[in-house]
């Protein structure tokens, strides 16, 4: 039995093929200089002070004592942001979204939850400055607490912000909410739908908060120059994003800020805001040296950006031949403490698996006394198809219809038109159900008591986004590879790998390097699945642009036409003369001498979207005990359009197939009354160990994205979305009763059990 | 306040002595004081793995034990694992079965497999498994890291 | 972190001379798993930090039939496991030593200071209870011992007084025809806290069908770890059973009084400690009986 399948329709000779990547012996070997590792004449170490409290008014902030303490170099609060000295009329239509930023990064007024900064030290090393911060003494006026979407949205809510308005339908409503918008998808006539159905079945939901969970804390260093030059060291999915953030919070110039992205450890969406940037810039500039920000891992789950918790209804009607023919959907999702969940995305995944002709999506975006909510793999599709997913099951069950078969007869494909309007291109939905149905595993029935099998599909969007690629030929015949993608999980390798097939030579003779803000243009962040896909593109354009040059160059050589060139598998001939023919290597090495190097540049933004889908099989056995859940066997399904690295797709899967195993089982953001997180930490944040999985099978589908050169889909977002419906079905069918709610830890199953 | 405290130790084989304070991990003392930030700090309280090294023998996590408890005892770290000749067998599974993504946590997987394997050639699947458990990895859902652990076996065998 | 001073005593009366110096400001530290982070995060403060690991008596790991086993406080949970007496006669020791934390923490933590670090939740020490160990304590005024079901007076807190260390623990030789085991109940499967933990200890007459005594202890559903000393003695005198472990898991839940919070609510740890007590009892009776 194999347990990595690649069912391959193209092949070629770099792409598809499993590389060593260029930076991995730096990190077998622990010389990967990741933001943490910075280290710089003169540096300081800061610390920030942060609210012990949930819900406050910030009365006042004394840092005298902290600034009289030896070994202190310079304290920082809010005060000392620019936007405390700017009014709503400098700013105009901006001040709402500054004051958001400048605030979330350092709370002046108010403390909106456990964790936000309210003043930052630098000192001469992180103890001294652990001592001073402790030194700071801040009056609060403590507020009770709105933690839940459902708390926050009552009528009599306490309320984070009194100059937050919900946009209703585009429309500003005339009195203060916790509720910040309301939008809305509608198809068809959902009641005649509902009026056509034979079943229909109305559920609630429930998830709880959950983390990113990347091993590496956020870092940041900063060096604020005497001439205005700010230099950033950080680890970011975006440092054009940071870049972006920090010039608009300090009011400098983008230009006079310099990001230099070091190696990451782990993002998942967590690492594009900028939480320590602008502090440590300014404590940079107060002190005139440079300044070194770390997080704790309690910082890190307290102040970085969870995903959200939600509560979601949905209704859903099909016929009796498993036909679907309508779904009003209700998701409401915790912003955090400033307005922006992914609740819009949510909303336009929901449904996107399925053909569905009526439907209504009601979303609302709703801030609550946590932490802001930061993108994490697939930004609201895992909770909209737990929901979506599970009334799936639970129909097919009443209906007696096989689960692959029901989502088969309703499964979206070329044509299909999704509730917010998008009509998909070709997509490979229906292959991989049919995979999973043609899969071992499938095919496979359970063996033992308490045990039970989820199915589920999952989806995301694979938009493009701007990214930038410079190619430059080396006399050797090798070439340089620059890019502003920083690379979480091998995309040096898949970005050189496209570049290395379109020039035609070797993997080994593209080197990829990951640069600053000021030597590659904008290239958005790593994230969304877009890596592989937009800057592999730009790699494309720029390696074309190569060979463009080069065919330039050969026909001057040759003194002949250019249009007598070809280049052709890495070498460049003579249409008609036979004698004419030069490797690229060849070329290469007379470039210097026939008119200097060749640099292929290009800036790409692909418009359309990859649409990746997948399809997952779970198998568990629930303990009758304890309600413990052991994951017996899983399979995950995807269509990655093209792998270019088979062994990182693979890889994307099963890490996301995890993270989506540890949702639904264990991780949970868990507040006691005041709403203070009680489980900040590793020990008590259960994420998933090696000892708590079996190995994740893995069947890779291709059906080549029309919209890709190489028919890449991007990979990374779907394998995180199938999880949390496919392990509650599971459940749900080992134990009888329906898991409704997540984390279905060992005592919320036992709870379900009866 | 109390003073610095001269520490002398062995480090990768290499007689080393460095000044710190008590209160300093030898996680810091190692990435701080001794510039060698091949070791990650993942959490600081012993959950995560990514600073695990060999303290005399056995693989700790760094950031729960004090510098000055360094004094004559051998440590060895990531910095160690390759030598002049190349890398070790367990570095070169994890290049070649994609064991890592963003490799936060290699370092620290790596020095912990190679204690196993060093100690246990030919230590299973379940039993690889349990003697990672206290090394987090959030790329991977560790199946390639397993089955990197697994190929090294053979490679060391052969 | 505070500024710490660090000091090695070579002896015991060195490392008592160092505590009793600072009184309640100075910290024993073992294999620092617990009290490094509990002073990094505030939970603890301390002006001296006495490293008791270079003390002898406190790295001792001895059997004897006769006297029994006696583990020095200092010796980490790896030397318990590995040493091949304490495999042979405590299994249900071993259970608990090899589930403590990571393979990594278990490089440097000890018993003694799970037993002084005194957490509801240590795992070791139901399974010191159930083996009827004896905490040896030095300090000032010279030696005392104390039952390890005593040691704990409430979460964080025991029975130590300033300038007081724990030196060993001393566990009687395994009488004939007797087993133990210890349980916890964790969302995963390594790495966790108890939500429940249960040791529980029997032994049983020539023919292994009657139990001679019990002894059972419960972690997590208390503010120390709580001895039940009705449930074991109910055993006493029964045939093996699914009816006396049904009664012994019984009253041990009547003395379990767990609060709810984010490892486990009061329903879920009582139920537990009823699953746990009747599978470490059916462990337990299977080890007394060589299976």
């Amino acid at each position: 039995m194999t347990s990595n399948i690649v069912l391959s329709e193209v092949e070629y000779n770099v792409v598809g093929k499993r590389h060593i990547r260029p930076d991995g012996v730096d990190k077998v070997t622990g010389r990967a200089q990741y933001g943490a590792d910075v280290q710089l004449t003169g540096l300081l170490q800061g610390r920030v002070l942060r609210s012990p409290h949930a819900h406050a008014r910030v009365i006042s902030i004394d840092t005298s004592a902290a600034e009289a303490h030896p070994g202190v170099f310079a304290v920082v609060t809010a005060a000392d942001l620019p936007f405390a000295s700017l009014t709503r009329d400098d700013l105009g239509g901006d001040y709402q979204r500054l004051k958001f930023a400048s605030n979330h990064v350092m709370a002046s007024d108010k403390v909106l939850f456990k964790g936000h900064p309210v003043a930052a030290v630098a000192a001469e090393s992180q103890h001294v400055a652990e001592e001073a911060i402790n030194l700071i003494k801040v009056d609060y006026e403590v507020i009770p607490p709105s933690m839940t979407v459902r708390q926050a949205m009552e009528p009599d809510a306490s309320l984070l912000h009194d100059d937050l308005f919900t946009s209703e339908l585009g429309q500003l409503s005339d009195k203060p909410s916790n509720v910040a918008s309301h939008m809305a998808f509608e198809a068809g006539d959902i009641d005649e739908g509902i009026k056509q159905a034979d079943v229909v079945l109305e559920r609630e939901f429930e998830t709880a908060s959950v983390h990113q969970g990347y091993i590496e804390p956020h870092n940041s260093t900063a060096f604020w120059n005497t001439d205005g030059q700010l230099n950033i060291w950080t680890s970011t999915q975006g440092p054009f994003v940071v870049r972006t953030n920090v010039a608009d919070i300090l009011r400098h110039p983008v230009s006079r800020v310099k990001v230099t992205p070091m190696e990451i450890g782990g993002g998942f969406g967590g690492k594009i805001t900028a939480y320590l940037e602008p502090i440590a810039a300014l404590l940079s500039k107060k002190s005139a040296r440079p300044v070194k920000l770390l997080m704790s891992r309690t910082e890190v789950f307290e102040a970085s950006g969870p995903a959200p918790g939600t509560w979601m209804k949905v209704k859903l009607g099909a016929t009796s031949e498993g036909k679907i023919t309508a779904a009003d959907i209700f998701l409401a999702f915790e912003a955090g403490a400033y307005p922006g969940s992914p609740v819009m995305q949510g909303a336009a995944c929901a449904l996107a698996c399925y053909d569905v002709p009526n439907a209504r999506i009601n979303g609302y975006d709703v801030v609550v006394n946590k932490p802001k909510t930061a993108a994490y793999r697939a930004p609201g599709s895992p909770q909209a198809a737990f929901a979506v997913e599970s009334v799936i099951d639970e129909i097919c069950e009443q209906l007696g219809v096989d689960p692959v078969e029901f989502r088969l007869r309703n499964a979206s494909r070329e044509g299909v038109r999704r509730v917010e309007g998008p009509v998909f291109r070709r997509i490979g939905l229906v292959e991989c159900l049919e995979a999973a149905r043609n899969h071992d595993h499938y095919k496979m029935p359970l063996n033992g008591p308490n045990q039970g099998r989820g199915i589920a599909a999952g989806f995301w969007f694979n938009r493009g986004f701007q990214s930038a690629v410079n190619i430059s030929v080396n006399p050797d015949g090798t070439v340089n590879l620059i890019e502003g993608s920083v690379d979480i999980g091998g995309s040096r390798a898949s970005i050189a790998q496209q570049a290395a097939e379109t020039l035609g030579i070797a993997y080994e003779d593209v080197k990829p390097t990951v640069v600053d803000t000021d030597s590659i243009g904008y290239t958005m962040v790593t994230g969304g699945s877009r890596t592989t896909f937009a800057t592999g593109w730009a790699a494309i354009e720029a390696a074309e642009d190569v060979k463009m040059q080069m065919v330039e160059r050969a026909a001057k050589i040759w003194d002949t036409p250019v249009e007598d060139v070809e280049y052709a598998d890495g070498a460049l001939s003579h249409k008609s003369d036979p004698e004419l023919r030069m490797t690229f290597r060849e070329l290469a090495r007379q470039l210097l001498g026939t008119g200097g190097g060749i640099t292929g540049a290009s800036n790409v933004d692909p418009t359309g979207e990859g649409n990746g889908f997948g399809v997952h099989l779970v198998d568990v056995e629930v303990d009758p005990d304890t309600g413990k859940v052991t994951i017996l066997r899983y399979t995950a399904v995807q269509d990655a359009g093209k792998a270019i690295h088979p062994s990182y797709v693979e890889g994307q899967m099963q890490g996301g197939v995890v993270q989506g195993i540890g949702w639904a089982l264990n991780e949970e953001y868990f507040f006691n009354d005041q709403g203070q997180m009680m489980n900040s930490s590793f020990l008590d944040y259960r994420m998933p160990t090696a000892l708590d999985l079996p190995m994740i099978d893995t069947v890779i589908v291709e059906v080549a994205n029309p919209g890709h050169p190489y028919g890449v889909r991007g990979v990374g977002e779907v394998p995180i979305v199938p999880p949390l419906p496919a392990i509650g079905c599971a459940i749900s069918h080992a134990i009888g009763n329906r898991i409704n709610r997540l984390p279905a830890n060992p005592g919320a199953v036992l709870e379900a059990m009866g | 306040m109390p003073g610095l405290v001269h520490v002398s130790t062995t480090i990768n084989g290499n007689p080393t002595d460095f000044l710190c304070e008590p209160r300093q991990s030898l996680l810091e003392v190692l990435r701080d004081v001794l510039g060698m930030t091949g070791t990650k700090e993942g959490c600081n309280d012993g959950n995560c793995g990514a600073c695990t090294v060999m303290f005399d023998g056995r693989i700790v996590t760094s950031c729960l034990v004090l510098g000055v408890e360094a004094q004559g005892k051998e440590i060895s770290t990531i910095e160690g694992v390759a030598s002049p000749e190349g890398l070790h067998p367990v570095q070169q599974a994890f290049l070649e079965n994609a064991a890592l993504q963003c490799g936060i946590c290699t370092p620290g997987f790596i020095v912990a497999a190679k204690a196993l394997l060093d100690r246990e050639p030919d230590a299973d699947e379940g039993r690889i498994r349990h003697w990672l458990a206290g090394n987090l990895c959030r790329c991977t859902g560790y199946d390639k890291i397993v089955r990197a652990v697994l190929d090294a076996e053979d490679k060391m065998k052969a | 972190m505070e500024a710490v001073e660090y000091t090695t005593p070579k002896t015991v009366s060195e490392a008592v001379q160092a505590m009793a110096s600072k009184g309640d400001r100075a910290r024993a530290l073992a294999g620092g798993t617990d009290l490094l982070v509990q002073l990094r995060g505030g939970r603890r403060s301390a002006d001296l930090v006495v490293d008791v690991k270079d003390i002898p008596e406190l790295n001792e790991i001895s059997y004897s039939s006769s006297g029994g086993l006696t583990i020095g406080a200092a010796a980490p949970c790896y030397r318990i496991y590995q040493d091949a007496a304490v495999a042979a006669n405590y299994p249900g020791l071993v259970d608990s030593a090899s589930l403590i934390g990571s393979i990594q923490i278990q490089g440097r933590a000890s018993l003694g200071g799970n037993l002084c670090n005194s957490a509801p939740s240590a795992d070791a020490i139901p399974a010191m209870i159930a083996l009827g160990a004896v905490a040896n304590i030095a300090g000032p005024n010279g030696t005392r011992q104390v039952a390890v079901e005593d040691f704990c007076t409430g979460p964080g807190r025991n029975v130590l007084e300033p300038g007081e260390i724990l030196v060993s623990i001393n566990m009687p030789a395994p009488q004939a025809s007797s087993g133990a085991n210890y349980l916890r109940f964790i969302p995963r499967n390594e790495m966790d806290i108890a939500v429940a933990g249960v040791g529980s200890s029997v032994v049983l007459d020539g023919s292994g069908q009657n139990f001679v005594s019990g002894r059972i202890s419960l972690a997590s559903v208390a503010p120390t770890p709580v001895f039940c000393e009705a449930a074991g003695a109910s055993l006493a005198g029964k045939p093996v059973s699914d009816e006396a472990i049904e009664e012994a898991a019984r009253l041990a839940m009547e003395d379990a009084k767990p609060i709810t919070d984010m490892r486990g609510t009061i329903r879920q740890r009582v139920h537990l400690v009823g699953v746990l007590t009747r599978r470490t009892l059916n462990n337990a009776i299977q080890r007394a009986r060589g299976e």
